[in-house]
């Protein structure tokens, strides 16, 4: 188990060079350099002014040594500071990060309670009425933009007294029961679309394990469905949807941006948002630069999770 | 020919598409001709409920909602089909260089696809935006680029699980060239997921440009699109619900028509999932 997690982490370095590397140069590719959208419009530098701010800000060097500079300032925690606030980068986006941590772990939630259980469901009978009406429940689900749900959310509940958390976000430590109040909706637009992902996949995962032989001979033995469903089929079939549900985790931290546009709520995916429109590029260069790294870091825990569940993942 | 009675006979992907046809045909009316100008406005008929004379209501401009459908349905199903050209063409080409040659280019272009794969599709597709700016072209260029790997990881795979197999290893030895065995043996075989995958990149890529648009980094004002009217309605849609249920009914269903067809055509075309469902 030691040697499968040390290899995994060893093969997400090249991917976490290759994505600061991405972040880096595209922000570069920006007609306009980030020196000049400093200025603003207002001031006007004339070019030998220019070169002393290059040099000022460290600016007139190959752009593969400033890579290299930048990089090391990131390893060392220092993203830098805002264009438009001159605050330092790293501190406000982890202000925001418990935030979206708490809105996944809540989709994540209830994605769970209405994926699984129907799953299941879905997977006792097989008839052909309820096979395409849950297959047309299941494709809905996946239709459905997370940003209309809410916005259907907010015009159905705009009458229940702080279930819409309209710019007043009370934090988890300060009000935990008004805090989980004002984030049920907004876990709840997402959950649905995800419930109905993880429906599909546990439906499918079930079935594809009722087929195998351990399961026909533990009917032939004469145990009821139940017991078959239950105690031997369901610990093999589940083990697939961990993966998924892993997966969508790390999709959500970024991936929310819309519902917390909708719900006016201050996360990650907002703030990035508000980066683009202030064109304040060392600030997105940051955001991009933790979600994409909290992302392949929890899809890397689902891997070892799921290596730790399924112990043939180990020997591969 | 059979494939064509089977497909009558598989409910699930014929109603997928006929939405989508009938969503084809509605863009291309609208082309020629919507009820009113979409983007005329009248300030005697701002947030009209939905009546006779404007089916879908009015929005906050007096512009009637039913022709902005119809008119934001053509650029909608524009970005989705041109940015999943962009995504199949570019992702099975790598993948194909990727998984029939292999070797060191194998080892870079996969490391490249990891790479994108690491950034939520969100979050990537905002960042390009942010990038090339908030036009209507850099839209496709955005969901093209972020769909892109999926399509360049799922044609290696089948490359790869198909390349060694003994056909092919005779075709090979009776002197059959690489690019001959590549279009005669290699494709038809992975044609069946790069079509479903087809199916499903154009549901995501309709949701993608209407997420896109809803947070302002997509189709611009006046111009409509049904990410773009949502976006509009928000401040209204307590007092004009229809603003905001109409354009976000239209995303739906044209997204369900993708869905039902790529669902269908999967049971259809991959005889291992046939029994199962």
């Amino acid at each position: 188990m030691g040697r499968y997690i040390l290899k995994r982490l060893i093969s997400i370095i090249p991917v976490l060079f290759g994505v600061s590397i991405l972040v880096f140069f595209l922000v570069r590719l920006i007609p306009g350099s980030a020196l000049e959208l400093f200025l603003g419009t207002q001031v006007e530098a004339t070019p030998e002014q220019m070169e002393e701010l290059k040099r000022i800000f460290g600016e007139d060097k190959p752009i593969p040594i400033l890579y290299f500079e930048w990089l090391s300032r990131i390893i060392k925690g220092d993203f830098g500071y805002s264009l438009r606030t001159s605050r330092p980068i790293l501190p406000d986006i982890l202000h925001r990060l418990p935030l979206s941590l708490e809105l996944t772990l809540f989709s994540l939630f209830f994605s769970i309670i209405i994926g699984i259980p129907l799953g299941i469901l879905s997977s006792l009978k097989q008839n052909p009425i309820i096979d395409i009406l849950i297959r047309l429940i299941g494709l809905l689900g996946l239709s459905l933009p997370q940003f209309w749900l809410a916005t259907l959310f907010v015009i159905l509940f705009s009458s229940f007294e702080g279930l819409i958390p309209m710019g007043n976000f009370i934090p988890f430590s300060k009000n935990p029961l008004l805090n989980i109040k004002m984030l049920f909706l907004p876990s709840l637009a997402i959950g649905l679309g995800l419930g109905a992902v993880v429906m599909r996949f546990t439906r499918n995962s079930i079935l594809e394990v009722l087929q195998m032989d351990y399961i026909k001979t533990a009917k032939a033995k004469g145990l009821s469905q139940r017991v078959v469903l239950f105690k031997h089929a369901l610990r093999n079939a589940l083990l697939p949807v961990v993966t998924i549900l892993g997966f969508n985790a790390g999709y959500l931290l970024g991936g929310a941006i819309v519902i917390e546009e909708v719900f006016a709520l201050p996360g990650m995916g907002r703030l990035a948002l508000y980066a683009i429109f202030q064109r304040d590029y060392p600030l997105l260069q940051g955001i991009v630069l933790i979600i994409s790294f909290l992302f392949v870091l929890i899809n890397l825990s689902t891997d070892i999770l799921y290596a730790f569940i399924d112990p043939r993942i180990r020997y591969e | 020919m059979k494939f064509f009675f089977k497909f009558k006979k598989n409910y699930i992907a014929l109603a997928g598409l006929l939405i989508i046809i009938f969503y084809l045909l509605i863009s291309i009316i609208g082309i020629f001709w919507t009820p009113y100008d979409p983007t005329e406005m009248n300030y005697n008929e701002i947030l009209q409920p939905p009546s006779i004379k404007h089916p879908l209501g009015t929005d906050e401009f007096g512009r009637d909602i039913l022709s902005r459908i119809m008119w934001g349905s053509r650029i909608s199903i524009l970005i989705s089909f041109t940015a999943t050209l962009i995504a199949s063409l570019l992702g099975v080409t790598l993948g194909v260089i990727s998984g029939f040659w292999g070797g060191k280019l194998d080892n870079f272009l996969m490391r490249i696809v990891d790479i994108l794969f690491s950034f939520p599709p969100l979050l990537l597709a905002i960042f390009i935006m942010g990038i090339l700016g908030e036009k209507t072209y850099n839209v496709i260029i955005a969901i093209g680029i972020v769909y892109t790997p999926q399509f360049a990881r799922l044609v290696r795979a089948g490359v790869l699980s198909i390349k060694n197999l003994d056909f092919i290893q005779s075709a090979f030895a009776i002197g059959g060239g690489k690019i001959h065995i590549l279009f005669k043996h290699i494709f038809p075989n992975i044609l069946v997921p790069i079509i479903v995958q087809i199916s499903l990149c154009l549901s995501l890529g309709i949701l993608l440009e209407s997420a896109l648009s809803f947070l302002g980094l997509g189709v611009q004002p006046p111009y409509p699109s049904w990410g773009n009217m949502l976006s509009g309605a928000r401040r209204f849609m307590l007092v004009a619900p229809w603003t905001a249920i109409f354009p976000g009914l239209a995303i739906v269903l044209l997204v369900l028509g993708f869905n039902l067809l790529g669902d269908g055509l999967r049971d259809l075309l991959d005889p291992r999932l046939r029994n199962i469902r």
